[in-house]
């Protein structure tokens, strides 16, 4: 993937404090359409953070963010429409099934022909069959299938995903990224990401942010930041960062 | 039984209680509210007991009434809870969804209770105790409005102080109504109040409508007055509301908690 063409995500010196705590600081990057990137790094880097700015949860000390070349602070309600997350740290409301949870959310986002449209996403997902069923009995890797379906419902170009297989088991974190490795391909879909399974992180990104006490150590495609810090593999370099042995590189 | 492990549980609660302002606030703001409320009652009854012919409508009218403003504040901060519950509030908030259009559909939620609950305990109390709550006439429309838009506004400045503070202040949900029921004189007249208490009910809108309902139920009529200053007090309480949520919802975002409340 080329981040040549216009960026769909531009972040410009941004900059968040939590009282004495500098969480983010000075971040500058873009995402390209179809691009997936992974933030990485130590907990505390400011990745969640990082995310929670891009979609207006958090708003910034100062810097400028662009999605779609729109100014997120002016636009958000436009900018939200094409965008969409998922988090491995929500949830659906509990007493609601699967159809009822997603029909909220297709409204939420006016999302015409509703029907046809979660029926699809559900096939994606594996989910049709356990449609009626309510959000309380599914298992973890059932919520976060449909976690994935509500943010796909919108046909975002846009996708932020927050430790999205953290709680799954191998298999179904193997198929979680399929999913979003075809549906990236499928819809030129630009996906924001953060995980801390480095094998993951270098399997599905085109590019990481390596990121640390909020800055951005290094900025490339996997195996550059592997090399920017003279190891041997992701894992490697994200323990000499969190061990104080790679900022200095 | 080992004492050691008695001791362990009874040292996790005190643990617990220590430092939880909101779970020490319960322990002492439940009793205190309900010895102000029945004590003031009992004071009611032991001055008025030969002039009181009307006391079961008054307790009983006063009762569904009471219960509607409670509704609509539920209606609104339980609402808003069970989106903070099921770890879904997030969802909610990264949609194009705007804080206005969430509160008014805060506010259909809460309607739907009401007229629930209005006509479960009009039914009942017609059926357990012949009381007809429309007896009070045409100023029963007006005092369901007037208490609603009482319970929305109490129930927007919980939900901003919940946002705010997180989930140990979710004990107001159930409580800070309650803490407008001694003012309301709800069962008994703001004349049986201490004088400081008096001056503080007639800044409250509702002491208006439960004044203006025992007035109907004894003389009849239209208690135009009463409900002129108690819709200009829910016009202040309801802006003042809004523009506290607004401004917790800033406060919110800046210091990062509104993502915090939704995980």
């Amino acid at each position: 993937m080329t981040t040549m063409a216009e960026p769909v995500i531009e972040v410009r010196d941004l900059v968040k404090d939590f009282k004495k705590l500098r969480a983010v600081d000075g971040v500058s990057f873009t995402v390209g359409p179809g691009e997936i990137v992974g933030l990485l790094g130590p907990n505390g880097a400011g990745k969640t953070t990082i995310i929670h700015m891009l979609l207006g949860l958090t708003s910034p000390n100062s810097g400028s963010i662009r999605i779609f070349g729109l100014d997120l602070n002016r636009h958000r309600e436009q900018i939200l429409q094409k965008v969409n997350f998922s988090s491995t740290y929500t949830d659906m409301p509990h007493s609601l099934t699967i159809m009822e949870s997603l029909r909220v959310f297709s409204r939420l986002y006016g999302v015409r022909d509703r029907e046809k449209k979660i029926s699809g996403l559900l096939k994606i997902f594996g989910l049709e069959e356990i449609r009626k069923k309510q959000v309380r009995h599914l298992s973890t890797g059932q919520r976060t299938r449909l976690n994935l379906c509500k943010a796909l419902l919108n046909d975002p170009s846009v996708l932020f995903l927050d430790e999205p297989t953290a709680s799954l088991d191998p298999d179904i974190a193997d198929k979680t990224r399929k999913h979003l490795k075809d549906i990236r391909l499928e819809r030129g879909l630009s996906i924001l990401y953060t995980s801390h399974n480095m094998k993951e992180m270098e399997e599905v990104s085109d590019r990481l942010l390596f990121l640390h006490k909020g800055r951005i150590l290094a900025d490339g495609r996997p195996e550059e930041v592997v090399r920017s810090f003279r190891s041997r593999s992701l894992e490697d370099a994200f323990l000499k960062v969190a061990r104080g042995r790679g900022e200095g590189r | 039984m080992k004492l050691h492990r008695i001791n362990a549980v009874f040292l996790r609660y005190f643990y617990i209680y220590r430092r939880s302002a909101s779970r020490l606030l319960e322990t002492v703001y439940w009793p205190l509210l309900d010895l102000v409320l029945w004590g003031f009652v009992t004071l009611y009854l032991a001055r008025y007991r030969e002039s009181l012919p009307h006391f079961a409508a008054f307790l009983l009218g006063a009762l569904i009434l009471w219960d509607i403003l409670f509704r609509a504040q539920q209606g609104i901060s339980v609402s808003f809870l069970e989106d903070v519950w099921a770890r879904n509030f997030l969802n909610i908030f990264v949609s194009p969804l705007t804080t206005s259009e969430y509160l008014l559909a805060l506010m259909l939620a809460s309607l739907l209770k009401i007229v629930i609950a209005a006509t479960v305990l009009t039914l009942m109390a017609w059926l357990l105790f012949s009381f007809n709550i429309f007896l009070i006439g045409v100023s029963l429309l007006p005092f369901l409005v007037c208490l609603i838009i009482l319970g929305w506004a109490i129930g927007i400045v919980t939900t901003a102080i919940i946002l705010r503070f997180g989930q140990q202040a979710e004990v107001l949900a159930w409580g800070i109504a309650l803490l407008f029921q001694p003012m309301s004189a709800v069962f008994y007249p703001v004349s049986v109040l201490p004088p400081f208490l008096r001056v503080v009910a007639r800044l409250v809108p509702s002491s208006y409508v439960f004044e203006g309902m025992r007035r109907v139920i004894t003389n009849g009529g239209f208690p135009a007055r009463d409900l002129l200053v108690a819709f200009g007090l829910d016009a202040l309480y309801l802006a003042a509301a809004l523009l506290y949520f607004f401004w917790m919802f800033r406060v919110v975002r800046k210091k990062g908690l509104l993502a915090r409340i939704g995980e």
